[in-house]
């Protein structure tokens, strides 16, 4: 079953990052590497994408006609979704246990953040049983 | 760019692969390294075969390229392993060890099923390796079967070959005791590589190595192993009946099409002869399975030429065995509908009480659909309308919320009209 994983850019908006000492920036960055090594190694990954910051997110409606018409920029402390998992796993529970291991990345002093991530299912294209 | 294979030319490849893999396996001993090196020789076979044409014997052609592989493969790690540990094993020895070249091809299928789906594997590991080491088909085509990246599959693969190694299993026959374990454990695999492919019939890629097809032809050559083993036989007899029906359950947009409501013109009469035959054989025999009795509702369903001549009398009688048989709360739920179809909703919505208290099922959308079905059935529209939209919002499934949605609209357009 597949389970997306998706992690918020946090609260104090996303680029508090870029105040955090070198060392810790370093460690978060190693944290991301080394979880989706684990995820690919174990025949569990399916895609994971960052996404870029909410200054260039657009929010876009269909005018008259279908022409695109965009809204943005957005205030640095909305919430955006900075980026997602998406994992084939045997259990729900096992897509829990990959979420609260992002959750626990490594913030300023090497504490873990424990950002929510919003975990959901994916469906799929097929009915689930024989009748 | 060589031309593809020939269906016939790649039927016989898959056909064979099992086999070369156990002389393989039997000759260098090493399970994860052969079955890599078979896989290789395959890919060889894809793309030279076309080009060269078909060997005169393809059988020997894919046992020398696949050993000529793996004996580099062992003498690469020896020559590693001798470097960083300066261990001497010489690569002889394993050559030497090479043994009796021995005959039972036939029961190597056996065998390597024996492997794949052992229990230590997880569902979706035993899965992916028996398609590859039994079925034949490459990394790739596993990975698209089940839409995840090739990559991610190989790892899977890979990981299920450790455990393999790791749990020490022997590639041998289990003896007697453990034989009718593992044999339940095999079907199962097969059983849930044919539900995998069912239905995914929607979009021209998945045809062609339709994982339906390939449970069938695997659990065809179970059954032409052990011809006397009745739940291998129900089974089969199941796949088939249900495979039957394939055509006529999606719609042109791939929409899903309820059994009552199939054009059964499309059902495939010959394979419907053909189940229905080898489930009355198999029935005769005595000693009744959960596969069998599974097979033989199909085929109630099968054999009739209308909805309305279906023997759900039957139906209730054969689901009454195999809840008798199984602790599965999805027995008790089609119990109910046969019950209710041969007593009345009434009937099977009292049935239906008891399975909210088993945690399997509650909050199941089959649970919500099933009442939803039953409540309609008795004239309540509004209650059927609400576990409509209830299991419309709890499937996992696209395909079922889009049917559950529209018999949500559907009985608001009827509800409207009267």
């Amino acid at each position: 079953m597949k389970y997306i994983l998706m992690m918020n850019t946090p609260e104090r908006g996303p680029y508090s990052i870029f105040n955090w000492p070198r060392k810790d920036f370093e460690a978060h960055i190693a944290y991301w590497k080394s979880l989706n090594t684990e995820l690919e190694n174990l025949g569990e990954l399916v895609a994971v994408e960052a996404l870029t910051g909410p200054d260039q997110a657009k929010l876009v409606r269909a005018g008259k006609n279908g022409t695109p018409v965009t809204d943005g920029v957005f205030p640095e402390s909305k919430e955006f979704l900075a980026g997602y998992w998406i994992v084939d796993v045997e259990s729900p529970e096992r897509a829990y246990e990959i979420a609260a291991h992002a959750s626990a990345a490594p913030g300023p002093g090497g504490a873990p953040l424990n950002m929510a991530i919003e975990v959901r299912q994916v469906m799929t294209s097929r009915p689930d049983e024989l009748s | 760019m060589s031309p593809l294979l020939d269906t016939r030319c790649e039927h016989l490849l898959r056909e064979v692969a099992p086999q070369v893999l156990g002389v393989v396996v039997r000759r260098f001993g090493d399970f994860a390294a052969a079955e890599d090196a078979v896989q290789e020789a395959l890919i060889a076979a894809y793309l030279q075969w076309p080009r060269d044409g078909l060997p005169d014997s393809p059988r020997a052609w894919l046992i020398q390229v696949a050993s000529r592989r793996i004996t580099d493969y062992l003498r690469s790690e020896m020559a590693r392993r001798r470097r960083e540990a300066a261990a001497a094993t010489e690569v002889d020895h394993l050559t030497r060890t090479a043994g009796v070249e021995s005959d039972p091809e036939q029961d190597d299928t056996l065998i390597l099923l024996f492997m794949c789906c052992h229990p230590a594997l997880s569902p979706s590991s035993a899965i992916a390796l028996t398609l590859r080491a039994v079925g034949g088909l490459t990394t790739r085509e596993i990975a698209n079967a089940f839409l995840v990246p090739e990559a991610t599959m190989a790892q899977r693969i890979g990981r299920a070959k450790q455990s393999i190694k790791a749990s020490g299993v022997p590639f041998n026959m289990p003896d007697a005791r453990e034989r009718t374990e593992r044999l339940s454990a095999v079907l199962h695999v097969l059983y849930l590589i044919f539900n995998e492919g069912y239905s995914s019939s929607i979009g021209p890629d998945l045809q062609r190595h339709d994982l339906a097809n390939e449970a069938i032809r695997l659990t065809r050559a179970v059954h032409s192993l052990l011809p006397h083993d009745g739940e291998v036989a129900g089974l089969l007899a199941l796949m088939i009946l249900t495979d039957a029906r394939r055509l006529a359950r999606t719609g042109p947009e791939g929409e899903l099409i309820p059994l009552d409501k199939q054009d059964r013109t499309l059902w495939h009469q010959k394979a419907i002869s053909e189940g229905v035959a080898l489930i009355s054989q198999t029935l005769s025999r005595g000693s009744i399975g959960s596969y069998q009795l599974q097979a033989a509702i199909a085929a109630v369903h099968d054999e009739a030429a209308r909805a309305q001549d279906t023997d759900w009398p039957q139906i209730l009688a054969l689901y009454g065995l195999l809840r008798r048989m199984s602790h599965n709360p999805m027995v008790t739920l089609n119990y109910a509908i046969a019950a209710a179809m041969v007593h009345g909703p009434a009937t099977g919505l009292k049935l239906l009480e008891s399975l909210d208290a088993d945690s399997r099922l509650a909050g199941h959308y089959r649970l919500d659909t099933v009442r939803a079905h039953l409540f309609e059935m008795a004239g309540d529209h509004q209650t059927a309308i609400a576990y409509y939209r209830a299991a419309a919002l709890r499937t996992t499934s696209i395909p079922e919320r889009d049917y559950l949605m529209t018999q949500v609209a559907r009985i608001n357009a009827e509800a409207s009209l009267a």
